[in-house]
């Protein structure tokens, strides 16, 4: 049964008040992580906006242990904590939690965690997707949408971005999801399902980030619930290679109603201003054809 | 002894005993020439069950050396190795090992840097991260590995900086010698186990690690004034310093229980009296010694002066042991371009404005794996000798056995 966002435990583990921007969605994110772990938890995290939340030392806004780490090191410094704890007859007093931006997941830190999926670490790896390089002001990452503007793409991004969770789900680990902070009780509950997994258990999670995409920082939510009604973000899990629409687009699948157009999502945010309409067209086939592929692994559960 | 059994080993095989012998906990390594039977005989012995350790096979060196990080941390006693270009990639990791104040070792066979490829000896790659606030020791024999690794964990737990053993690449790493290998209890009895890391890791006692530090002291929740940047790096700095002390004092207590010393900060040979002093690092100390034999028997009176610890780097020791005496002559396998060997430049600052300070010459030899023999070492004497005789007050690196002409 999936919990609703008034079942989850009350206890706080991010502390009010932190240095993340207004509005941005990590820390909701980041609360129903750690609420789904009891606080029962190691995180590591690498350069990124993440590291700002948490705060600056002697302050911390986080009452869970946390080890900052470099850019490319998430995934091998979790694999570390790992083998640590293990070596030293702790391995079941905390989950390692890895959680790391999407520069930091699909570009910089993708050969790190490429290694622990394919040695199965048995850590849970949280890639907070923002979609681009927000902590240093906006450029582009491979996790990009097509027609973003960023600071690097000046005029749009022409690529569409990877896809980061079908590239963990070809490392054959046990479990793969995807979920948006804007869902806080579906990213609970799937963290809460990979607690009792083993192995390298990979969750990735859509992030809106108002700075970066230049929308209303009271939209966050809002905007990350589109983002699913489009189509765009699928939320989704994977349990040793069985396919399963989870949540909100299980419904939107079942249901059978037209999605919101993708022009209406670009429509929000200040990042696509300027795309052509038959920008806006090709984005809107790309996730078609992926909804498409996505309600049809569902049927078959594969 | 009974309780020490002599053995033939290769420098690699005498790494790896030592990693047992410390009862490493976890390994985490990535394959490259010439360490790499280090990593292959560490995790037969893993798999085996003879060293009961995690051996973390990571994709890369900056993995292996991310992992190491994260697993001291938490308190383990970690190891890897790693030569070259390997460590070249794991250098954003060698600043964050040193920075965070962990006690890892890791050995580094030494070898030259690319391009163009070449796997054979130099020290350039070591040299390339002398300023990264670890501890430096090199070795000049396969013993001294053993000894070394040993005495590096003791080290490292004291001060909580990491320590870097270097070894020179096929010289030492695959060349076989005797070794005297101490058994378990021995081994224990020198170094126990790994000390509470400062480091705290428990849901019942969150901290943040190596969070963003801001230039200046920050108080904390309750009011405290605590540590900026600044401070964190002077601390480390004066821990670095305190190696000064504490490499010699561990190589007293080693000596305590093996019989067996190597100097502490320094070693020599046939200095007392010596006017020429032939200085260098790691195995080319042991070829300068055949040298110095033949220098004195034409009437130089020549010694070797060998730098085991490079980082810290051993200035008071440096000048005691040259103050008075004519000429030091510097072997460098390794270049700072555009000026000098580091050792050279190292030397002559320590020696600078001292009195009765002898001149320091420096020469190059041995890139990439070029051979040196002793009679080059001892001709490369002979011409500072010759030229100081000529008037010579300084003069440029002397490259030995360089053919430029083709």
């Amino acid at each position: 049964m999936a919990t609703r966002i008034t079942e989850l435990p009350d206890r706080e583990f991010v502390l009010s008040g932190n240095r993340s921007c207004a509005g941005c969605g990590i820390g909701i994110g980041l609360r129903a992580i750690t609420k789904a772990l009891d606080g029962r938890m190691v995180m590591t995290v690498p350069a990124s906006c993440l590291t700002v939340l948490g705060g600056m030392y002697p302050i911390s806004s986080v009452s869970v242990p946390w080890v900052n780490m470099a850019f490319p090191a998430t995934a091998a410094a979790a694999s570390g904590l790992v083998a640590g704890l293990r070596a030293m007859g702790r391995a079941g007093e905390m989950t390692v939690l890895a959680m790391a931006g999407d520069g930091g997941t699909s570009d910089i830190g993708i050969q790190g965690l490429s290694g622990a999926a394919e040695r199965n670490e048995d850590f849970i790896y949280v890639c907070y997707d923002n979609e681009a390089y927000m902590n240093t002001g906006t450029q582009r990452s491979g996790l990009t949408p097509a027609g973003a503007r960023t600071t690097t793409t000046w005029s749009g991004k022409r690529e569409n971005p990877k896809d980061m969770p079908r590239i963990m789900e070809a490392h054959g680990i046990p479990y793969v999801a995807s979920t948006s902070a804007a869902f806080p009780a579906d990213v609970y509950d799937k963290v809460r399902k990979a607690r009792d997994i083993h192995g390298l258990r990979y969750i990735h999670m859509n992030t809106p980030c108002p700075s970066g995409w230049s929308f209303d920082p009271k939209d966050t939510v809002a905007l990350g619930k589109m983002a699913v009604e489009a189509g765009l973000v699928v939320l989704y899990e994977v349990v040793d290679g069985v396919f399963k629409l989870t949540g909100r687009s299980a419904a939107l699948a079942r249901s059978g109603k037209p999605r919101v157009p993708v022009a209406d999502y670009i429509e929000t945010q200040g990042r696509f201003r300027g795309m052509t309409d038959d920008a806006v067209a090709a984005v809107q086939m790309w996730v078609d054809e992926r909804w498409a592929l996505y309600v049809a692994r569902d049927a078959q559960g594969a | 002894m009974a309780d020490q059994q002599m053995t033939v080993m290769t420098g690699n095989e005498a790494a790896a005993t030592a990693a047992k012998l410390a009862r490493v906990q976890v390994i985490a390594a990535y394959p490259i020439t010439p360490q790499t039977s280090v990593v292959e005989t560490l995790a037969a012995w893993v798999e085996s069950g003879e060293l009961p350790a995690e051996f973390v096979t990571v994709e890369s060196e900056h993995s292996a050396l991310s992992v190491c990080i994260a697993a001291s941390t938490v308190g383990a006693r970690v190891f890897t190795a790693t030569s070259a270009n390997g460590l070249a990639y794991m250098n954003e990791q060698v600043w964050w090992a040193a920075g965070a104040r962990l006690p890892i070792v890791m050995g580094l066979a030494n070898r030259a840097m690319a391009a163009p490829w070449n796997v054979l000896n130099d020290q350039q790659d070591s040299m390339s991260v002398r300023d990264a606030g670890w501890v430096q020791l090199y070795c000049r024999d396969n013993q001294e590995i053993l000894d070394t690794f040993l005495q590096a964990f003791r080290i490292a737990e004291r001060i909580n900086v990491p320590v870097m053993v270097c070894y020179d690449g096929f010289l030492l790493s695959h060349t076989v010698m005797p070794v005297s290998v101490p058994d378990a209890a021995m081994a224990d009895a020198f170094l126990p186990p790994r000390p509470a890391p400062l480091t705290v890791v428990d849901p019942d006692d969150p901290r943040n690690i190596g969070a963003v530090t801001l230039a200046d002291p920050r108080a904390d929740a309750e009011g405290t004034s605590c540590h900026g940047y600044m401070e964190i790096r002077a601390l480390h700095h004066q821990a670095l310093l305190s190696a000064l002390d504490v490499i010699p004092q561990v190589d007293e207590e080693f000596a305590a229980v093996f019989g067996r010393a190597w100097g502490g900060l320094t070693w020599e040979y046939l200095l007392d009296d010596a006017d020429v002093v032939l200085v260098a690092a790691g195995s080319l100390g042991t070829q300068l010694t055949v040298a110095a034999e033949a220098l004195r028997a034409e009437g130089m009176k020549a010694g070797v002066l060998g730098i085991r610890s490079y980082r810290p780097f051993p200035v008071e020791a440096l000048r005691a042991k040259l103050v008075g005496r004519k000429g030091a002559l510097v072997f460098d396998k390794a270049l700072s371009y555009g000026y000098e060997g580091p050792i050279c430049s190292d030397l002559r600052a320590a020696m600078c404005g001292v009195n009765d300070a002898p001149l320091v010459f420096g020469a190059v030899c041995g890139l990439g794996g070029r051979d040196v023999s002793p009679e080059q070492l001892a001709d490369a004497a002979r011409r500072a000798v010759a030229d100081v005789h000529a008037g010579a007050s300084e003069r440029p690196t002397d490259w030995i056995n360089l053919h430029l002409e083709g």
